[in-house]
């Protein structure tokens, strides 16, 4: 029988690479969550969906950094910006993700342990379904030990 | 009363695990004024309600409440919520109130295509020594504006939630393909 929440892939990093990407991602879930867990330097991330490039992207934040809270948006861009956060953990919700008929639209919590909390709500004006993640972090790289965890969720 | 127009919904469990389907609702053509759970099952630690969804006046996005047990007129409800909105971060809430505003979508007035999403947890729903609390992760970007949003809302009743309602303000109507799913999570 088929099951509600599962694992779609995982990888942990064995070196330095720019970006991660999960490909060929089934279309049989109706979420997919990616879930980080990254030790490298205090960045954000930007994610681009079945390798566009174009400036399809925009993207909503706010966050705290212990002493204030702030927000600020990125649109018309080549990459969602400003999703998840490290030293820390990320979480990055794709909902409907593999309908034909709207907009996809991704929401992201993250948890940078010396830094700050942020949570970014993200568009892509295209209406594929997404088969492709990519992850790249917007300043430097990844090192040794990040772990990238893809799970589909099937509802009723 | 309010009448659901449109639906197309499915009761159909999913596979039996820690992290259940319990119902779907996807809106149809004729819109839905609000989208119900009922009976729902006591059986779970936690349920969670993952939605997707826009509206259908002309404003740009719309918030939306999520009333449980049928109680949608008594002041049993509080809520906070921390707001960024592109340029600025800000905070609210209300007190004593009938509104527990738990998601944020896209309305008729975004681009076309355009859907909202919302992440909603309701804890401890069954235990009915406990008042209810809900928390939620929700959002809609516009391309040029947005709001995303961490609420959280107290129920101020013990009973065990039977049911869940969702519905945008001041009648706002859930547009086609809108789709709300219900799970529940075992301890």
């Amino acid at each position: 029988m088929p099951t509600t929440y599962e694992p779609i892939a995982t990888h942990t990093t064995s070196g330095t690479v720019s970006n991660y990407t999960f490909s060929s991602i089934p279309s049989t879930y109706t979420d997919v969550i990616m879930v980080i867990a990254d030790l490298g330097s205090d960045t954000s991330y930007k994610i681009n969906v079945n390798g566009d490039t174009g400036t399809n992207y925009s993207s909503t934040f706010v966050y705290g950094d212990g002493s204030s809270a702030a927000s600020g948006r990125g649109s018309n861009v080549s990459a969602a910006p400003t999703v998840g956060r490290r030293p820390g953990n990320s979480i990055l919700q794709f909902q409907n993700y593999a309908n034909t008929t709207t907009y996809k639209t991704f929401i992201s919590r993250g948890n940078a342990s010396n830094h700050l909390v942020i949570s970014t709500v993200s568009l892509w004006r295209s209406t594929a379904a997404i088969n492709s993640i990519t992850v790249t972090p917007e300043t430097g790289s990844f090192g040794s030990g990040v772990t990238f965890t893809l799970y589909g969720v099937k509802s009723a | 009363m309010t009448s659901i127009l449109g639906i197309y919904a499915s009761s159909m469990r999913g596979a039996v695990g820690d992290f259940e389907s319990i119902a779907t609702v996807t809106v149809g053509s004729g819109g839905a004024s609000s989208v119900t759970f009922s009976s729902i099952p006591s059986t779970y630690q936690h349920l969670q309600v993952r939605l997707f969804g826009r509206g259908t006046n002309s404003d740009a996005n719309i918030d939306g409440f999520c009333w449980l047990n049928g109680n949608e007129t008594q002041s049993n409800y509080t809520n906070h919520f921390l707001r960024g909105n592109g340029s600025t971060a800000s905070a609210g809430g209300s007190q004593a109130s009938a509104t527990p505003t738990m998601f944020s979508i896209n309305s008729g007035g975004s681009g076309s295509g355009m859907f909202g999403v919302a992440v909603i947890d309701i804890l401890d729903y069954a235990n009915t020594n406990k008042n209810k609390t809900m928390r939620s992760l929700t959002g809609e970007d516009e391309n040029g504006g947005g709001n995303i949003y961490f609420r959280s809302a107290l129920f101020m009743n013990t009973s065990a939630v039977g049911s869940i309602k969702l519905i945008g303000q001041a009648g706002n109507n859930f547009a086609q393909y809108t789709s709300a799913a219900l799970y529940g999570i075992k301890g």
